[in-house]
Parts: structure tokens; C-alpha cells; sequence
């Protein structure tokens, strides 16, 4: 195997805050890490200095590897998650990381997740059934199940709702990720909640907040076309049904028609 | 406390929404401007003449451009925002279809600044100008 790999110097720059310890204000810190190799990921970074230079920086992570969410924050001014980000993509200039806006930090780059999960409760995200269990598993054909395929691989990062500007002005509004995953059950064969549902999301601060800013699509980490189950949604309460949408055998990607 | 410090990166999406915030506070600032100046319609001629002589002015002519070109921006951007809403394979393609509404956006403009600008006799630097003279 070719040992022979590129290395670069890299700076980084954290938005560092600990309100515990009284500040009232982030401050930038700059690390400067040598022998970055440009496939490390920001995640590889953070640890590094964590390791290296400042064992008081905070932040999440549990799977590095995109798929547990829990370490999304904005990284050369777009959210992404830090597993997920490689050094060469984001230029030779320095690398600045930030905590997710519009939720309070509790320390550093750790944000208080409550609201998000909030917002996500109320929007029922569950499987809602009148009728009694027959005792065997619900059934979906793959029709029906590709209604709800692109919305089910939401991860739930929060890196779509702190990118949103409706959100920034308001966090009272449930934000994409709620509504993704509303429109997860929404539109799923088995589920019958859909009044109490769409009820919660014709509120005032419901899906109406969005204004098609498109930031969430920029930033989720599952390619998730959340604008589009936006509008969706948007549509079931101004048609009052679920029944509308085309069957697309190939939910999020692209559809040659 | 809620956490705002570095700019978020703005991207189509975004300055779309800017300009579709900014031009639609324009255009309701403008109707004011209007409904004050019709009001003096109560008061005889002679007063609304007098308020409606601001728009033999030259800066107002940029300004009546200035709306123009906001009530187009507005309403192209307006029917992208609506085929986002309705048609769910449209936000594969909403960069494009801003660009599309830029493009028409100026075109427009540029015919309009057409007319409204270049042929414009008022400007102070013209030697015949007068304010009240309009093509
Ligand atoms: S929709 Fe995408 S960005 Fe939003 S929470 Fe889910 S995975 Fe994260
Ligand atoms: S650490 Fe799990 S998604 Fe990044």
C-alpha cells in the first residue's frame, strides 16, 4: 500500500462557550493542526485538538459514521456533520466550526437539543391505528412503502431545522425535520392519525413557515428532498386527504420523466 | 440564549427569499406612499396637484423603476414559489428556476428602464429638462 500520503497543516477555528462558567459571550479559539491527511474528517480534527490541545472542548459524537446524528454543526458556514465532512472539501483556507444556530449552546459546540425533540413530539411521530391488532405484522407493497422510503432515512441531526431561517426568526416552528418526519406517517399505509396531525401542522406555527428557502435540502446529510414533503404536507391540509401523492417507485432520486 | 453568530452560507434558496422579503416590503411601502398621496383627493384639486407633483420629479422616476422592477422580481419569483408548492418534481429545480427568474427579471427591467429611463426627458442634466416633462 502507497504510505506516501499528502499531509497538510490545517487551522481550525471553534466558537468556544461555557455560559456555565459565566460567559455571556462565544469566543473564537484557533488550533493549528499539522499532518492533516485531507481524507481526516472534521470529527478527526475535533478529537485531535480535544486530545492534543484542549481537553475542555465539548462536543457530540457517538458513531462517526453518519448514520447516529448527534454531530451536526455548521462548519464553514453550512451545517454538515463533522463524521461526514472531509478536510479536502472544504478548501485550503481554515476550517471554522460553529454549534447549530438558533438553539442555546450548552457548551461549545453542544446544543441544547429539548426544542428539537419538542417539536418533533408534537407533531406525533408514531404510528396512530383505530382498529384492533390483528396479531400479524402490518403489510406495505413497495408502492406503498416508497411513499414514505425518502423521509424514513432522517437521522435526525437537526442540521435542516437550525439551518432555517423561518426557524432563526421563530423557534416556535416545528422546523423540516418535524415535518419529514410527519409526513413519515402521513403518508405511510398503516397509519390513521392524520387529522390530529395535520391539525398540528395547519397551526400557526406550523408548516406554513416555511418559505421554501431550500437551506435544510443544502444541509441534510441524507439527501433528504425535505422541500418537497414540505409542500406535500402543504398540500394534504389544503386537500384534506393523503391520497394525492403520485406512487414514485424511486422516492429521492432522481426521476427521469 | 439563543445562538447567532457567524453568517450562514447563502445560497439560491436564500437570496431568492432575501429578494422576495425585500422587493415585497417595497412594494407595500410604495402603496402607502400612494394611499397618502390619493388622500389628497379629498382635499380639492389644487392639493392633489400638488401632492402628485412629486412624480414629475427625476428621483421619483428611478424610484417608479425601482417598484417596477420589485413587483416583477415578486411575482416571477411568486409563481416559482407556487410550482415548488404544487408540483412536488419542481424542487429538483429550484436553482434553475431562479436563475430562469433572473433572467426574466432583467430582461424585463431592461426594457422597461427602456422606456422609463433612457427616454426619460427629465434628467437634470438635460439642458431642455424641466421637471414635469414626460415621454
Ligand atoms: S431531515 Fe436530514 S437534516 Fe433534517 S434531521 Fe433528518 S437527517 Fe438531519
Ligand atoms: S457521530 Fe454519528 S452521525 Fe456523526
Amino acid at each position: 500500500m502507497n504510505t506516501e500520503t499528502i499531509h497538510q497543516t490545517v487551522t481550525l477555528r471553534v466558537a468556544r462557550h461555557n455560559p456555565e462558567a459565566g460567559e455571556t459571550k462565544p469566543h473564537w479559539e484557533t488550533y493549528t493542526l499539522t499532518e492533516v491527511n485531507p481524507m481526516d474528517r472534521v470529527l478527526d480534527l475535533l478529537l485531535r485538538v480535544k486530545g492534543e490541545q484542549s481537553g475542555s472542548l465539548a462536543f457530540r459524537k457517538s458513531c462517526a459514521h453518519g448514520i447516529c446524528g448527534s454531530d451536526a454543526m455548521q462548519i464553514n458556514g453550512r451545517n454538515r456533520l463533522a463524521c461526514k465532512t472531509l478536510v479536502r472539501e472544504l478548501g485550503n483556507g481554515p476550517i471554522t466550526v460553529e454549534p447549530l444556530k438558533g438553539l442555546a449552546v450548552k457548551k461549545d459546540l453542544i446544543v441544547d437539543m429539548d426544542p428539537f425533540f419538542e417539536s418533533y413530539k408534537s407533531v406525533m411521530p408514531y404510528q396512530v391505528t383505530t382498529h384492533e391488532p390483528s396479531g400479524r405484522e402490518r403489510l406495505q407493497s413497495p408502492e406503498q412503502h416508497a411513499k414514505i422510503d425518502d423521509q424514513s432515512k432522517c437521522i435526525m441531526c437537526a442540521a435542516c431545522t437550525t439551518s432555517c431561517p423561518s426557524f432563526w426568526a421563530n423557534d416556535q416552528f416545528v422546523g423540516p425535520a418535524a415535518v419529514v418526519q410527519a409526513s413519515r406517517f402521513l403518508f405511510d399505509s398503516r397509519d390513521e392519525g392524520n387529522k390530529e396531525r395535520l391539525e398540528v401542522l395547519n397551526d400557526y406555527t406550523g408548516v406554513w413557515r416555511c418559505r421554501t428557502v431550500f437551506n435544510c435540502v443544502e444541509a441534510c446529510p441524507q439527501g433528504i428532498d425535505i422541500t418537497k414533503h414540505i409542500g406535500n404536507v402543504k398540500k394534504a391540509i389544503l386537500y384534506g386527504t393523503t391520497d394525492f401523492v403520485p406512487d414514485e417507485s424511486h422516492a429521492g432520486h432522481d426521476h427521469p420523466h | 440564549m439563543r445562538a447567532l453568530r457567524g453568517m450562514y452560507q447563502l445560497k439560491e434558496g436564500q437570496i431568492a427569499y432575501i429578494l422576495h422579503r425585500v422587493t415585497g416590503v417595497a412594494v407595500i411601502l410604495f402603496l402607502f406612499v400612494h394611499l397618502v398621496e390619493n388622500f389628497f383627493l379629498l382635499m380639492g384639486p389644487a392639493a392633489y396637484n400638488a401632492a402628485i407633483g412629486i412624480y414629475d420629479h427625476w428621483w421619483f422616476r428611478l424610484g417608479e423603476f425601482a417598484l417596477i422592477a420589485a413587483v416583477v422580481y415578486h411575482s416571477l419569483n411568486g409563481l416559482r414559489i407556487i410550482t415548488i408548492d404544487f408540483w412536488q418534481r419542481s424542487t429538483k429545480y429550484h436553482k434553475q428556476m431562479w436563475y430562469a427568474v433572473m433572467a426574466l427579471s432583467v430582461v424585463t427591467c431592461a426594457f422597461v428602464a427602456y422606456r422609463m429611463l433612457w427616454l426619460y426627458p427629465g434628467w437634470p442634466w438635460m439642458a431642455h429638462a424641466s421637471a414635469g416633462v414626460a415621454p
